[in-house]
């Protein structure tokens, strides 16, 4: 159990390597990758929020939709699945999201922060471990969203089909969508080669099962590390591209679309730590899962790209510090993380096994 | 027989590890639809001392363990 787990390390290494060339392509520092982040982009550009420094199709998402789609195929493993409390999941989800933009980041983003020497996603680090803690309780003691089934191989694809019609029609006539002019979703790498890069991220992903909060989870719940050696692997290529491109700085001030709000920025990566284990994945699992035909993670999909949208139409999000600002979560986001955690708890305690089970 | 099928990680891991603590099969055969959850089982399994057998079976994996 304890052996190195080599495809892991390195799909792990080429989810690093990636956000370093997205980045010097042209996505934001320290946010070459974020699940959370371009799911919230994608949101804007559909016009799902009016938030316009966050408004960009991103082509990582459908590349990462089809990387496994096209693995899962490959491997013979496609598979349509659904039905397991797929409405419940559209909630965490949602909660999931608010939990990450809080914070500014997903489990992936908070890695590459930390590799770019940004000393808050260490807080946010401890609160995603704190809560994927409390979710392994959750699991010991019984929770389950229940059993997925068989449906249509139609079922399985929607996700996919319905995210790349929409990439094709914001390149095909971009005055439908929204587009940033300023801010984090104006900057991009050229949408061909994010989507490349991005597909051959989802194949390794799905290859390899790499998920941020299963590494961890799987740690604490078995001594199983295998996951972990990807989580280690993502940190220390985008450390050593970020060091080499001369983007490492280390502190907590001055650090690319962040914060210093520790206290909210670890309940909100803690909420997302809780949320990804009672899901079964991290936000990065979730998108390879409903690649590889399970509509449960597409649904899920869709609950964070409506929780984005309810982050910036609610003033929910943490706000980037500047020159003019701290930044930081307000009291409304504030008040969502900790209904958040309300709903989290409600959710484990409705889905233990009864007594007489 | 365990059935695992239609649960996501890491559920199949969680509902055998319970079996095996609960009753210490000396044999306990396991089915899978997710070929992720069977190879974790199967290294988890292999670490307690347990032989596996895998068969398939329509699209579904049939792991058998034994002392």
């Amino acid at each position: 159990m304890k052996k190195i787990n080599w495809p892991v390390v390195l799909a792990g290494g080429l989810v690093g390597l990636a956000a370093v060339v997205l980045t010097a392509l042209g996505n934001p520092v320290n946010m070459g990758f974020c699940i959370a982040c371009f799911l919230r982009d994608i949101a804007g550009a559909t016009k799902m929020h009016s938030a316009a420094v966050v408004q960009y199709f991103r082509p990582e998402i459908v590349g990462l939709l089809l990387g496994a789609f096209i693995m899962s195929v490959a491997s013979k493993e496609y598979r349509a699945k659904a039905g397991s409390s797929p409405a419940t999941r559209f909630v965490l989800g949602a909660f999931v999201m608010i939990g990450a933009l809080a914070f500014l980041g997903c489990p992936l983003r908070m890695v590459l922060r930390l590799a770019g020497g940004d000393l808050n996603a260490l807080i946010a680090l401890f609160g995603f471990i704190a809560g994927i803690a409390v979710g392994v309780v959750c699991l010991n003691k019984g929770f389950s969203l229940k059993r997925a089934y068989d449906v249509g191989k139609a079922e399985g694809g929607m996700l996919l089909v319905v995210l790349s019609g929409l990439f094709l029609l914001s390149l095909a006539v971009p005055a439908l969508f929204a587009f940033s002019e300023k801010g984090p979703g104006s900057m991009h790498a050229p949408a061909l080669i994010a989507l490349l890069i991005a597909t051959a991220v989802g194949a390794a992903a799905y290859k390899t099962r790499l998920c941020m909060a299963g590494g961890i989870r799987d740690g604490i719940m078995f001594k199983d590390f295998k996951l972990l050696y990807g989580f280690i692997a993502i940190f220390l290529v985008a450390l050593v591209g970020n060091l080499v491109t001369n983007k490492f700085n280390l502190g907590f001030t001055g650090q690319p679309v962040a914060h210093s709000d520790h206290l909210w920025s670890f309940l909100g990566m803690a909420l997302v730590g809780w949320g990804s284990v009672l899901l079964g994945g991290c936000p990065l699992r979730q998108l390879i899962l409903a690649g590889s035909g399970n509509g449960d993670s597409a649904v899920t999909v869709l609950g964070m790209i409506v929780g984005a949208a309810f982050s910036h139409n609610f003033g929910l999000a943490g706000a980037a510090a500047n020159a003019e600002s701290a930044g930081g979560v307000g009291i409304k986001g504030r008040v969502a993380i900790i209904i958040g955690f309300v709903v989290m708890a409600v959710v484990s305690l409705m889905n233990m096994p009864k007594k007489e089970d | 027989m365990v059935d695992v099928r239609g649960l996501l990680c890491p559920m199949p891991l969680v509902t055998v590890r319970k079996e095996i603590e609960k009753n210490a099969p000396e044999t306990l055969e396991v089915l899978f639809d997710d070929k992720g959850a069977l190879d974790n089982v199967t290294r988890f399994v292999t670490g307690l001392g347990y032989k596996t057998a895998v068969t398939e079976e329509g699209g579904d994996y049939k792991l058998v363990l034994s002392k």
